[in-house]
């Protein structure tokens, strides 16, 4: 029998993706750094390194520490400022034919507001993903994800300044009820969510009793967490089966793609396999294509949600 | 900077702890200048994900060798414990050569390298290059104990003054490099110093190299996730010029040691401390020339771009 080649075109919030695999926020910089491996065209989409309203100096080190399957990471979201992004790295992006999507973040919901004002006017950015993970100066520091309170504030502040933008929440796995989070950033208007962020761990020298990064506590992130993204976009999708999701959490290969929509993602970022290997992305484009046809898919919209669940 | 495979051609020991691997991968080996580093993973099934960075100890320009790169290594933990256990024809997967290296002068120099236990690596490669261009290399190398000093007999062979230092006092003098190092500066009419190995010792050359005006680079080893600049997690503190009206202590970037490093002007690191709150920075400033070449003092120096040896 003639198969014919897997077609991995992509919708996502109405945006059409040549596949549906992008690199994570802060796994890929601007898309420069990966640039020297990568062909970023051939990506469903880049989600730059987080950008904030002013530069960011980020926190001292130690900021990373390995761990069994993952690594944790404090870095305090060193960044230039949403200015230097729209007039450095964007048009170095468009220029290669990239499908750019911009994380933002903030200490406050004007913060927020006000880097999604300025991406308003700048030409060329497809969707933004709310970084929420931030410390909430407004509310004793806790994250804005921790809250739906504060979840529906910041994305109702970007949404109403970036009205006609898909826009995605990045929603931290580290609370009780995902769902309700979730909700509230559908009803705030959030186009789609993106799940998940790390989880919050430590790691303790036990000869010096410091802990390993100069932040105390630190995101999780690697393989180590993929079985908890996997039960949060599974648990969100099926309560919200129409908001798309960007699933994301420990994806190494190509069947950490499948497996993720699978479970409810309409499309899935690489993110800390980048560190490890740097083409993961586009050696995990072609390995979709082979499931697809082996399984006999013709669309990756097949792929999302189908898990066969007994009872 | 690209990744590739390599295969081992030969796994060896020095001294006491140290084990050595000599890599053939052509693509790599051909870009790398000294104070750069390659990052190699280790096994694809491993617990320990994440790559591995060392820095380049000797590039094999000739012969049977050309083109191989050699690294050296003692083990701290599984994957350095995993990759002294490899032979030869293991195949290992490789990126690199990564960062700015070692700054050459453009005129003749004297150049003083300063090497503090298993750091004196990318010492070796520097002090070919700068031998093959013409400059005099003077050496101090310390270590805790004898049997931790990298390959003193190549020391003696590259160097025309050489100290040797340990804490113990089992080889040369007791103590540590920077208890000698003004001294060899002023027998050896010392220009610029090079300097790698753990931060306090980097602290203190620099020290007295700002002390006495001379240029010094040191090649920093910090923890790094991806190691091609993307997760910001391997930055140093670096003063950069200060804005109209800024206070100079607000001044500071943190500049990734992969990409925006290894080497770094020794006098422009705040070694001891720094902001512990985000705060605004500008970091358009951090520019290879102000970072790893900045008052160096020898203006007309080289980077990158120059051709390797000979």
């Amino acid at each position: 029998m003639a198969r014919t080649k897997a077609d991995l075109t992509t919708k996502l919030a109405g945006l059409d993706l040549v596949n549906p695999v992008l690199v994570a926020s802060g796994t890929f910089g601007a898309g420069r750094e990966g640039s020297h491996f990568v062909r970023l065209s051939e990506l469903g989409g880049v989600i730059v390194k987080s950008m904030t309203l002013t530069a960011w100096r980020g926190k001292p080190t130690p900021r990373m520490c390995e761990t069994p399957s993952g690594m944790l990471n404090a870095i305090g979201i060193q960044n230039k400022g949403v200015d230097h992004f729209i007039s450095e790295d964007l048009p170095w992006l468009l220029k290669r034919d990239a499908t750019v999507v911009a994380s933002i973040a903030g200490n406050t919901v004007e913060e927020f507001v006000k880097v999604a004002d300025k991406l308003r006017t700048a030409k060329g950015v497809a969707a933004v993903e709310v970084n929420i993970s931030c410390p909430n100066l407004e509310d004793r520091n806790d994250m804005f994800a921790h809250s739906p309170e504060a979840t529906a504030a910041v994305i109702g502040g970007v949404k109403e300044a970036l009205p006609r933008m898909p826009v995605f929440a990045k929603l931290s796995p580290n609370v009780t009820s995902l769902t309700d989070i979730a909700a509230a950033a559908v009803e705030a208007g959030a186009d789609g969510l993106s799940l998940i962020n790390t989880l919050m761990g430590m790691s303790i020298d036990v000869e010096s009793r410091r802990s390993e990064l100069a932040g105390t506590y630190g995101g999780l992130s690697g393989p180590a967490i993929r079985p908890i993204a996997v039960r949060a976009i599974h648990e969100v999708h099926s309560a919200f089966p129409h908001i798309p999701i960007i699933g994301q959490g420990g994806v190494m290969s190509a069947l950490d793609v499948i497996e993720l929509m699978l479970a409810g993602a309409s499309v899935v970022a690489v993110g800390t396999a980048n560190f490890v290997d740097p083409t993961t992305s586009v050696k995990v484009i072609a390995g979709i294509a082979d499931y697809m046809t082996r399984h006999e898919i013709a669309s990756t919209a097949e792929l999302v949600g189908a898990v066969k669940l007994e009872g | 900077m690209l990744m590739a495979s390599g295969e081992i051609l030969t796994h060896k020991r020095y001294g006491d702890a140290y084990h050595s691997l000599t890599i053939v991968s052509p693509e790599i080996g051909e870009q790398a200048r000294p104070g750069q580093f390659v990052s190699i993973r280790l096994r694809e099934d491993s617990a320990q994900i994440l790559r591995r960075p060392f820095s380049v100890y000797r590039m094999h320009k000739r012969g049977g060798w050309a083109s191989t790169i050699e690294i050296v290594f003692d083990i701290r933990g599984a994957g350095t414990r995993y990759l002294s256990q490899l032979r030869a024809h293991s195949t290992i997967d490789i990126v690199g050569p990564t960062g700015r290296g070692f700054v050459m002068p453009k005129r003749r120099a004297h150049c003083l390298l300063v090497g503090g236990g298993i750091g004196a690596a990318p010492l070796f490669f520097l002090a070919d290059e700068l031998r093959n261009e013409g400059h005099r290399v003077d050496f101090v190398m310390g270590a805790r104990t004898s049997g931790l000093l990298l390959n003193p007999i190549d020391v003696r062979r590259l160097a025309s003054v050489y100290r040797m230092t340990t804490e113990d006092g089992s080889q040369g003098d007791r103590g540590r490099v920077t208890d000698v190092l003004a001294e060899t500066m002023e027998r050896c009419g010392t220009e610029v110093v090079y300097a790698c190995g753990p931060h306090p010792m980097l602290a203190a050359v620099s020290e007295i190299c700002m002390e006495r005006e001379t240029p010094v680079q040191v090649a920093v080893e910090e923890l790094m996730a991806c190691g091609y600049g993307a997760c910001m997690t391997c930055v140093m503190p670096v003063r950069r010029p200060p804005k109209r009206g800024e206070d100079p202590a607000d001044a500071v970037v943190y500049a990734r040691a992969c990409t925006d490093g290894p080497v770094f002007n020794g006098a422009s690191i705040v070694w001891h401390g720094s902001g512990t709150e985000p705060v605004a920075a500008d970091q358009q400033e951090l520019t290879p020339a102000n970072v790893a070449v900045r008052d160096t003092g020898l203006d007309e120096v080289e980077d990158e771009h120059a051709p390797p040896g000979n």
